[in-house]
């Protein structure tokens, strides 16, 4: 039995917590906070919002990002919306409807405490939004506008047409950019953490190199806060960014940051599917089309095949002979069942051979009946960009036929372990949005991800790290001259050399799509004890060759994408080798984690609660021996955990 | 397909360019524009050459990160789009393309086609907000707006940042990018209380920072990703000249 590990949860009701707990935190005072530094790495929902906001507190804060901009972040390519429990449509929702669906949604294998006070924040979320100018949607009357997402029943998302998740950074980063403009934050931009720096386990500070003249650069803090989102990457083909990487988390986690549940992978059911061998990345078609589409394959082969031919259209097969599997499978939830359950439902289609499309790795998601009953400039106004997007992808017409999707690697609930603090176990350092597993158990809720980030960046950790910052009043800053930064400093500059010296002449591109492919088919949708063994050698084996045949040009002293990505690579390597390991530890189903050894008859997960009803936690035990694993006990003490049905 | 692709190349900030030509033979037309650099960078790696850098990210239109003059335009030959959303089947067969990195004093070159545009950045921290603290706003629906002003709100914002207005006006002015954070925040109630100041501050900076001045040509909201119009700039001339305070 391994170790157990404390949340810090606290005591008292679940309504009452974070209140309770809030009162009992330090602060720290106006005239000390001017001589305390803080480090935000990354600059989407959740770091741009907590540096804003500790910047408005008055703390001296540095932020880091990859782009040219904070505001190229990932998260604005959210399309769909935001959720809160405002109950601004009188469907009966309320914070704990929203607590209830997402830790329902979430299989029972997230925080209890966590979730709970992730809804009773959201709906400030809201007001601090608009009062930023973000122009979310209204009706006639100038009320703010809902639509509905998977997994709830109710109507609470606020959306921004299909901008959502770019409207909502645009406002948080114009906070960022006032806080620039008075001083107490600085943005550091083209500049990519490279390691964390650490002095008797607590977080001094970071090393970065700069991706324009290739100089690495020591930043010293009394605290680190990493906002550096998710590592879907991994798998190459995602909805993900280009430049979304693993690497800090991993580096993080080589210096004592546990990871946690790294294998709790989401698989976005509506993708446009792969279509080539060269292509670089997949483009989601947001949820909220869910809410107006119907998906379905052909009933019969014949058609299926006569599709494939181009012998018939879609539009040519009659209503009888359509299976509108979500609506058969699941009546009460329909097509907006949650995310995991929609992306399942539509690989056991295809591997029956209904699937459609030039591959058969595709479904249908229909919106005719909508335009017919609505008119095409109703749809047009809500969904007009995503069905442009649609177009000049596929280089087909969606308003005449319809759309082919199919499901696609898009978010991962694995992160770093934190506290209920969103401290990691290394002191002082925070993760916080995606880069955290805390929030979303085994399966997140559309329009939560934006929820979690702004929850975590404006109203959970700017409270938490003052109540660390309070213990370091009257601590130097760090000095960068000291062992433990020029020992981070060589080490970096020793990795980088080393990757410049690979002399192949294969592209680092190639090995990643490698290793993407094989994680996709043995650790993706559906996994398996065999599949998942079998990817060890596998992916020790690409490594291997990684090391000998891939090649680096160009020069570290300058712009060199070819070596970034090498880097990037690496980090992949290891989580992947991480998310492994877990998905075999976890001998059951539960969310988006699907183990074929652990199913129901009619093919849904199946839980294991008396094995796995904890956080796995891995500690980093070096790179020759296995991770340590830790486990956090997920106990439910005023919730009833249920059998997760959506029929 | 088969393309001659004419590259500018350039090592650095205060190097000085050139045009390098390539053949690009076997691309598929479902190869998006990235892609087939993509597919170029990786050839270049196999014969031990220095890769063309880029800037790119989301590689679906929202991130506003890339940015090629294609052919003489901002984003290529189609309307509506960044260049991550240009697919190789816009092309002739055979025909030669000229990829350029934005051309503005305000926009130097970092390296290849990649282009520095922190200009941007220092333009809306000169007032580019509203300035509300977290934790002071009021409940939501404390102030209704009504649907015309929020959607007029909405189109201005739509903006990515990515500079193509900058790089197709012949002033190399930015006016449209200032336009559209002025236009949005002015319309709604949310945002008077500092709209003069905000516009002045704004204009003041974008002059500081070497972009030019706005002629009304208007190609900027020809080649604007997001459709942003000139409709903006009007309401910005107006919050400049007229807006109390």
């Amino acid at each position: 039995m391994s170790a157990i590990l404390d949340a810090k949860i606290p005591e008292g009701p679940l309504e009452k917590k974070w209140t309770i707990h809030k009162e009992s935190l330090k602060t720290v005072s106006p005239a000390n906070r001017k001589k305390m530094h803080i480090i935000v790495v990354g600059t989407g929902l959740a770091g741009a919002s907590a540096a804003a906001a500790l910047g408005e507190q008055g703390y001296r804060v540095n932020v880091f990002c990859m782009s040219d901009s904070p505001r190229r972040a990932h998260s604005v390519s959210a399309q769909g919306g935001i959720n809160a429990a405002k109950n601004y449509r009188n469907d009966n929702d309320s914070v704990r409807r929203l607590f209830l669906d997402t830790l329902q949604g979430g299989d029972y294998r997230s925080r209890e405490a966590n979730v709970y006070r992730l809804a009773q924040v959201s709906n400030a979320i809201i007001d601090h939004c608009v009062a930023l100018g973000v122009p979310f949607a209204r009706d006639y009357a100038g009320y703010l506008d809902n639509r509905s997402f998977g997994g709830a029943q109710v109507s609470r998302t606020f959306y921004a047409r299909g901008q959502t998740g770019q409207q909502l950074l645009l406002a948080v980063y114009s906070s960022l950019n006032r806080q620039v403009a008075a001083g107490n934050v600085t943005v550091h931009s083209r500049e990519q953490m490279m390691d964390l720096v650490t002095e008797n386990g607590q977080a001094r500070g970071i090393m970065t190199r700069d991706m324009v003249t290739g100089r690495i650069n020591a930043y010293p803090a009394h605290a680190v806060v990493l906002a550096t989102g998710g590592y879907g990457n991994v798998y190459y083909l995602s909805t993900n960014a280009k430049h979304s990487n693993g690497s800090a988390l991993v580096q993080c986690w080589k210096k004592g940051a546990f990871f946690a549940n790294p294998s709790f992978v989401q698989i976005h059911p509506t993708c446009i599917p792969v279509h080539g061998e060269y292509q670089s990345k997949l483009t989601l078609m947001s949820e909220s089309l869910r809410n107006e589409g119907r998906i379905w394959v052909p009933t019969r082969k014949e058609d299926v095949l006569a599709l494939r031919e181009g012998k018939i259209k879609p539009s040519d097969i009659p209503e009888e002979r359509r299976d509108y599997y979500l609506e058969r499978r699941y009546p009460s939830y329909g097509n907006l069942v949650p995310r995991d359950v929609a992306s399942r439902a539509a690989r056991e289609r295809c591997d029956a051979g209904f699937g459609v499309g030039k591959t058969g790795r595709a479904v249908f998601l229909d919106l005719s009946g909508a335009i017919a009953k609505d008119g095409k400039a109703c749809i047009e106004s809500k969904y007009g960009n995503l069905f442009q997007i649609y177009e000049k992808i596929t280089g087909d017409d969606p308003w005449k036929e319809p759309m082919q999707i199919y499901p696609a690697i898009h978010y991962t609930m694995g992160g770093l372990w934190v506290d209920y603090n969103l401290m990691t176990t290394v002191k002082g350092l925070y993760a916080i949005g995606e880069a955290n597993f805390s929030d979303h158990g085994a399966n997140r809720l559309g329009a939560s991800a934006l929820m979690q980030g702004l929850a975590d960046g404006l109203f959970i950790l700017p409270y938490t790290i003052s109540d660390y910052l309070a213990g370091k009043i009257g601590e130097p800053c760090p000095d960068t001259a000291t062992p433990p930064f020029v020992q981070v400093r060589g080490d970096v500059q020793k990795r980088i050399d080393r990757i410049m010296a690979l002399k192949g002449n294969v592209p680092v591109d190639v090995f990643h799509r490698e290793l993407g492919n094989m994680m996709w088919e043995h650790a993706g949708i559906a996994k398996s004890a065999e599949g998942l063994s079998s990817l060890i050698s596998r992916l020790g084996a690409l490594e291997e060759r990684f090391r000998n045949e891939a090649g680096i040009t160009g020069s570290q002293a300058t712009v060199n994408q070819e070596l970034e990505k090498a880097i990037h690579l690496e980090d992949y390597f290891t989580l992947a080798g991480l998310m492994v390991q877990d998905a075999l530890h976890r001998e059951e189903s539960c969310g988006s984690h699907f183990r074929i050894e652990s199913q129901t008859k009619d093919g849904e997960t199946l839980r294991d609660d008396d094995r796995f009803q904890y956080v796995a936690a891995w500690e980093y035990k070096g790179q020759a021996e296995a991770p340590l694993l830790y486990r956090e006990p997920l106990v439910y003490e005023e919730t009833r955990m249920t059998e997760r049905k959506y029929i | 397909m088969f393309f001659i692709l004419k590259v500018w190349r350039q090592a650095g900030p205060r190097s000085r360019g050139h045009f390098q030509l390539f053949d690009m033979d076997g691309i598929s037309g479902d190869t998006s524009f990235l892609e087939m650099l993509d597919i170029l960078n990786n050839r270049l790696v196999s014969q031990g050459k220095e890769t063309i850098a880029f800037d790119h990210d989301c590689r679906e239109g929202i991130c506003g990160a890339c940015g090629l003059y294609i052919n003489g335009r901002p984003h290529g030959p189609d309307d509506g789009i960044t260049t991550c959303q240009l697919y190789m089947r816009r092309f002739r067969d055979g025909s030669v393309i000229t990829v350029e990195p934005w051309r503005s004093a305000a926009f130097p070159v970092i390296k290849d086609l990649m282009v520095e545009r922190k200009a941007f950045d220092k333009i809306l921290q000169a007032g580019g907000f509203i300035s509300a603290n977290t934790g002071s706003a009021p409940e939501a629906h404390t102030t209704l707006i009504a649907r015309k002003v929020a959607e007029e709100s909405m189109d201005a914002s739509a903006c990515i940042g990515c500079g193509a207005c900058v790089a197709t006006c012949k002033n190399r002015s930015a006016m449209l990018f200032v336009a559209s954070r002025v236009s949005s925040l002015a319309l709604l109630p949310q945002g008077k209380p500092e709209a003069a100041r905000r516009a002045r501050a704004m204009v003041a900076k974008m002059d500081e920072l070497g972009f030019g001045s706005c002629t009304n040509i208007g190609s900027c909201q020809m080649e604007c990703p997001k459709n942003i119009t000139i409709t903006h700039i009007a309401r910005l001339n107006r919050e400049f000249l007229y807006r109390p305070g």
